[in-house]
């Protein structure tokens, strides 16, 4: 035995032990112990008081929820009596014209989308690449990855701003072009932070094997990194689609608003004012006439269904992404 | 020493490929697209500093015909009147502060309870207690549901976010005006000495803009906070519970200090959010040029200024909008730039721990 101890002395120790077990057998341990000050009871302050900031705590969150159910609420009743097929085909009314409907916004919300989506994906998704590639100390990487992060925040009026100083004024006319720009830059950041977590999620021993088979990092960030972390990727992508659908303040003056299909005159323009679900509902709303008013909460209802939808098939595919 | 010829000869030996081999060095174009697509990646992320660089730039220089005319007195000024080419922005930064202030107090509150009520996973444990009662709690399909709701739980109030913040516009214009209007003028003919409620409400206004703003950056707040109280080392709350601590003893002495920091970032990115925020404001603050604290009174702030401006604006009014842009985004460009220095620091810290 290893014991250093001499063997008298543990032996007197087990004794002693023994000793002061059988005297304690003997009387009651528990003498003296009043249970019920033990019990959990709603009597005592402390107790009192974690249980009733729990109930507040609870009351809040159910408080905080309220404002969602009663948009959806309104949107679903107020935008769908509006609702027919007629809204999503014909051309925005005149003042006090009954009917009409956003078609041409519904399409020009699409195609600002697209051209935004078009600069965005692969910008954002390849400097995510290089954020994930980037060894720890790059001070370039983690410059890149504080702006993308300030970007975030950045006021979406400000892009409009911009948007309209760099396209606007340059090219002489409001068009799609400055609309999806506006949108560019605030669809941007979410895309590069997505697909920089997304990429650093891939386990690093599926690109240590690709590696490891002579493959070039090129060929390991095409055929390895970039088809496991797509899920996630692609996550990113939907959320940002889905926050540029409802950005109004970018297009206010950017893409401007038309009454007119984007095909007007015969041929396919986009260097010219567009229409947009969002600016349609901001013009609308503040229109003293019912029939446009009820056209804003339809055009409401068709903006968040979209969004809505598009989130949704990002946090459905979010669930696929590969966890290391 | 081997010559340089030699290496390339050793290397191109290496690259061919001879029958029966499985593996097979990058070929000659391989090791080109390899550098091409190197720094295509290095380009493309510089390219996002490069864009920041420029938006301010772009503003800027639009900006400096207004700053040249009107100086620093235009941050003092009270009037905006384009006819008579005055130009003041002081009730918008006011307007500004105020309404983002108010918002930010109201979000927080309800913001980082939410984040505690999801945290602590009150939701599922109170459905568990329910599913025992009912002996479900092993059920293959009950049984999931205490973290199934969970996560439903954290995706609605994720939901609060996408919601584009023009229909919340709406929504405030025709809901919420119309609903507290009663109550505001209640408080007005009663406690009418009170600064806060010297006006009635008569349409837009400050509260209702306050209010939706406050539900706009509530789902920020949440996910910054859950994610910092998440963070929090299990070995704690069990050292706080193992000390005979309650679950509020412990909530308020041990997992919100040690997340504090993670929590402050989180509100000071939504300060920026609530500053930068357009549409919502634009709907329904009023659109007044007044300097006030009466809840009820119409205001304008910065972002609302340029929303409604900037459309129908003449030649010699788009620089002063620039100028007022440039104050906007000095303003929200500091905001953001703490917050995320904040938030960096407090990540740091709680790797430590």
């Amino acid at each position: 035995m290893s014991d250093p101890r001499p063997v008298p002395a543990k032996k007197s120790g087990s004794e002693a032990l023994r000793h002061r077990a059988e005297a304690a057998a003997e009387q009651d341990p528990f003498a003296g112990v009043d249970f019920s000050k033990l019990e959990h009871s709603l009597y005592r302050p402390r107790t009192l008081f974690s249980v009733v900031l729990s109930l507040i705590v609870t009351l809040m969150t159910m408080l905080a929820l309220i404002p969602l159910f009663a948009v959806l609420w309104m949107l679903i009743w107020r935008g769908g009596q509006k609702l027919s097929l007629a809204v999503f085909t014909h051309l925005p009314p005149a003042p006090l014209e009954q009917g009409g409907g956003f078609g041409n916004a519904i399409i020009g919300t699409l195609i600002m989308i697209g051209i935004a989506s078009l600069i965005t994906v692969p910008l954002g998704i390849l400097t995510g690449v290089y954020l994930a590639q980037a060894p720890g100390e790059s001070r370039l990487a983690s410059a890149v990855r504080f702006s993308a992060k300030v970007l975030t925040g950045f006021p979406s009026i400000l892009a409009g701003v911009f948007a309209y100083g760099a396209i606007v004024l340059v090219t002489g006319g409001y068009s799609a072009v400055a609309g999806g720009i506006a949108l560019f830059i605030l669809m941007l950041p979410t895309i590069i932070l997505t697909s920089e977590n997304a990429i650093a999620m891939v386990p690093a021993k599926m690109k240590e094997a690709s590696i490891g088979m002579g493959a070039t990092s090129a060929q390991t960030v095409w055929m390895v990194l970039l088809p496991t972390a797509m899920p996630g990727i692609l996550t990113g992508v939907m959320l940002a689609v889905a926050r540029a659908a409802g950005e109004t303040a970018p297009l206010l003056f950017t893409a401007l608003f038309s009454n007119y299909w984007i095909t007007s005159g015969g041929h396919f323009n986009l260097m010219q004012p567009t229409a947009s679900l969002a600016v349609l509902i901001y013009n609308f709303s503040g229109m003293p006439f019912k029939n446009q008013v009820e056209l804003a909460w339809a055009a409401a209802l068709v903006l968040v269904v979209l969004v809505l939808i598009i989130n949704l098939i990002g946090q459905s595919l979010s669930r696929q992404q590969v966890q290391s | 020493m081997a010559s340089a010829s030699e290496i390339s000869r050793a290397r191109d030996e290496a690259a061919t490929w001879h029958p029966g081999q499985v593996w097979q060095p990058p070929s000659r174009g391989q090791r080109w697209f390899d550098v091409a697509f190197r720094n295509l990646c290095l380009v493309f992320a510089a390219l996002t500093i490069v864009l920041i660089v420029v938006l301010v730039i772009e503003i800027g220089l639009k900006a400096i015909p207004a700053f040249r005319e009107y100086g620093l007195s235009f941050l003092g000024g009270r009037l905006w009147d384009s006819n008579k080419q005055t130009y003041g922005i002081l009730p918008e930064i006011w307007g500004t502060l105020y309404t983002s202030l108010l918002a930010l107090f109201f979000g927080s509150l309800f913001g980082v309870a939410a984040a505690i009520f999801l945290s602590e996973g009150y939701l599922g444990e109170a459905v568990f207690k329910l599913l025992t009662k009912m002996h479900l709690q092993l059920h293959p399909f009950w049984g999931t549901l205490p973290q199934r709701l969970e996560g439903l739980l954290k995706n609605l109030i994720e939901l609060l976010a996408a919601v584009p913040s023009v229909v919340y516009g709406l929504w405030g214009l025709f809901v919420v005006i119309p609903l507290i209007r009663p109550f505001c003028n209640w408080l007005h003919g009663h406690f009418g000495w009170f600064p806060l409620f010297s006006t009635d409400l008569s349409g837009p206004g400050i509260l209702p803009a306050v209010l939706v703003l406050s539900i706009m950056i509530l789902p920020t707040i949440t996910a910054i906070s859950r994610n910092a109280l998440v963070a929090v080392p299990q070995k704690l709350r069990m050292a706080a519970y193992g000390l005979g601590a309650t679950r509020w003893e412990t909530i308020l002495g041990v997992l919100l200090p040690t997340a504090s920091r993670g929590i402050f970032g989180g509100i000071v990115l939504a300060f920026g959010r609530a500053l930068g925020e357009t549409m919502a404001l634009a709907m329904l603050v009023g659109n007044a040029n007044r300097l006030t604290v009466s809840l009820f009174s119409p205001a304008n702030t910065l972002a609302a200024l340029l929303a409604n401006t900037f459309p129908e604006a003449g030649a010699h009014e788009i620089p002063v909008l620039m100028y007022a842009a440039l104050v906007l985004l000095a303003i929200t460009l500091l905001v953001n730039v703490f917050g995320a220095l904040v938030l960096e620091r407090a990540a740091a810290k709680a790797e430590a721990i």
